[in-house]
């Protein structure tokens, strides 16, 4: 029988925590696809955050860091700055990126740390229990907004590709989203163009995918992904937001 | 080699370049800030790498990174950088990574001053982050101390795996002293199989750098295999000097800048005909409990002298467990005892003995 499909060899066979109908799978399977075809699984290095995908260490068959909240592009430029040649990315959620780490990334993207930062933007504090995030959508109920995100009392969503992509050492940013088969497409090559940029040396990378949280949002893995796109992407538009040649 | 004139906080890092830290990763805080400032014009000298992280907290996440990766790794700050440094330093100690942290201490609590302190004690010895881990915590008393164990700290760091800190203050970072760059004695470190350097050698295992343990039996584990190492550390790395104490009535214990007071203090009281002893602990982690027991069979009475309201104190007192009576005096805020300050509460104890 002819193999249609295989998962990537950089996965291995342990059994993942993710909830069903999570697209945490996809994004991981798009991350280890890139990191094959480029050739790289020997040299790859991954930071896995805190929040929902604290336990990417145990998945991803490459070396691994697990990092305390926030402070993956830290532990990612320690690592990198020792081993130059290494393929080194950070994991991280939108609570780990945009809230508690974001002077990190900041400072990360400012310093064009060569490093790549896939960052997971589904609105949401997942492994918690479905908080309000710094991207959580005005008007949207989380456990921390049960009437709603009120723009009066927590302010604005913050669009982090946006303002990285000011900033001078940021090489190549990206939104992309996860909620069908063209946008993971369109995700799978934003990644592969994330660490291009970085084994050419261009600088800071990251890819922001958007993305769901059926457990936490209470919706169906169906619902949530026509959540997304009628919800996030007005606000989170997709595309690219800096790319140096 | 010949001795040079150095500040105590450039020995500090001058003795790191020699013990062959490439990196370093610090925020600027006075009295700590010529250790940046020299990495940043050394390290480009010996192709190391020297980077000013936009926090304490990111700095020593930096360094998480660069010992996980297999570097020789420091970092430095002053007591409210430190207290920002503690989240890391507990991850760096669960995760089993070698580096050394410098602590030039400041007064406080809060911001409080930049002169000379020694109330960080509590936080260097007793945990300061979260969890059941140790620091090995070396607390010079001079420049050429502070170089000599700063080199030290580095061997023993990597021979147990577990973080050093290098307790000084504002006096021993900013003082000029001659200094001697001498190797320590050398080890036979373990070769560093578990850095994540990328995966190329597939005869080991991957690796993997973490602190997360979800189950608790595995948390457990993790926590008494760290104890033994403690337990070894504790049999083979404590450090203290003596000073006086064959004839000595009255035993001060006394550490860092406070001990070199504390020896002046000692020579009005012999003088005077109050026969002082000084023990110096040079580890405050591990502390010379059994020093100090056994100079309580034979002195009459302990005087703790710090610059603190009385911290290492408690230490001591559990050490002497009730056998004599232990006094303290301390100064505190930045302000330096007096040998005369010293004298006075000697003849005090002199008095009540």
């Amino acid at each position: 029988m002819e193999t249609v499909f295989e998962k990537p060899k950089m996965f291995n066979s342990e059994k993942m925590h993710y909830c069903p109908g999570c697209t945490h799978g996809i994004a991981h399977r798009l991350v280890a696809e890139i990191i094959e075809e480029l050739g790289m699984q020997d040299r790859a290095v991954g930071v896995a955050p805190v929040g929902c995908s604290v336990f990417a260490y145990k998945y991803l068959e490459c070396d691994m860091y697990e990092a305390a909240h926030g402070r993956a592009p830290a532990v990612a430029t320690g690592a990198k700055r020792v081993h130059p040649d290494n393929l080194v990315f950070t994991y991280q959620g939108d609570g780990d990126l945009a809230s508690i780490g974001a002077a990190e990334i900041v400072h990360a993207a400012a310093r064009g740390e060569n490093i790549t930062a896939i960052f997971i933007n589904n609105a949401i504090y997942g492994m918690t229990g479905g908080q309000m995030a710094p991207t959580t959508l005005v008007g949207q109920m989380t456990t921390t907004s049960p009437y709603g995100r009120k723009s009066e009392q927590s302010g604005y969503p913050i669009r982090v590709s946006e303002m990285l992509a000011t900033l001078e050492g940021a090489a190549y940013i990206e939104r992309a989203s996860l909620h069908d088969i063209p946008n993971i497409n369109k995700a799978k090559k934003a990644i592969r163009k994330a660490f291009q940029t970085q084994i050419d040396k261009k600088g800071f990378s990251m890819v922001e995918l958007l993305s769901t949280c059926p457990t936490n949002w209470g919706k169906t893995p169906l619902d949530s992904l026509e959540w997304l796109k009628k919800n996030m992407i007005p606000y989170y538009p997709l595309g690219v937001f800096k790319e140096v040649e | 080699m010949t001795k040079v004139l150095m500040k105590g906080n450039e020995a500090i890092a001058e003795a790191a370049i020699k013990a062959g830290c490439r990196y370093f990763f610090g925020y600027p805080i006075t009295p700590q800030n010529q250790i940046p400032e020299y990495m940043s014009k050394r390290m480009p000298e010996v192709d190391g790498t020297f980077l000013q992280a936009e926090s304490e907290v990111a700095a020593i996440n930096m360094v998480y990174g660069a010992s996980g990766a297999g570097a020789r790794v420091m970092t430095s700050s002053s007591s409210p950088g430190i207290s920002l440094k503690q989240e890391g330093i507990s991850y760096i100690a669960c995760a089993k990574l070698p580096c050394v942290i410098v602590n030039i201490v400041r007064s406080g609590p809060g911001l409080g001053g930049i002169l000379p302190s020694q109330a960080d004690y509590f936080q260097a010895v007793k945990g300061g982050g979260h969890g059941d881990y140790r620091l090995i915590v070396y607390a010079p008393a001079s420049v050429q101390e502070a170089a000599d164990l700063v080199m030290e700290s580095f061997e023993a760091s990597d021979f147990y795996r577990v973080p050093a800190m290098i307790l000084g203050d504002g006096m021993i970072g900013q003082m000029m002293e001659p200094v001697e760059f001498k190797a320590p004695k050398k080890r036979d470190l373990p070769k560093k199989d578990w850095a994540a350097t990328g995966w190329d050698d597939k005869s080991r295992k991957k690796a993997v750098i973490n602190s997360l343990f979800i189950e608790a039996e595995k948390m457990q584990d993790v926590c008494i295999e760290l104890d033994k190492t403690y337990q070894k550390i504790k049999e083979n790395e404590t450090l203290f000097e003596e000073y006086m104490m064959d004839d000595a009535e009255v035993c001060i214990v006394a550490y860092g800048t406070t001990s070199r007071i504390a020896k002046n203090a000692i020579v009005t009281a012999r003088e005077n005909g109050i026969k002082t002893g000084l023990i110096r602990p040079i580890t405050l982690w591990p502390f010379p409990s059994d020093i100090i027991k056994k100079a309580a069979s034979k002195v009459d009475a302990f005087l703790t002298v710090e610059m603190s309201m009385g911290q290492m104190v408690e230490d001591v007192k559990l050490a002497v467990n009730g056998e004599k009576p232990v006094s303290f005096f301390g100064t505190t805020g930045g302000v330096i005892p007096t040998p005369q300050n010293i004298f006075d509460e000697l003849k005090k104890i002199k008095e009540g003995i």
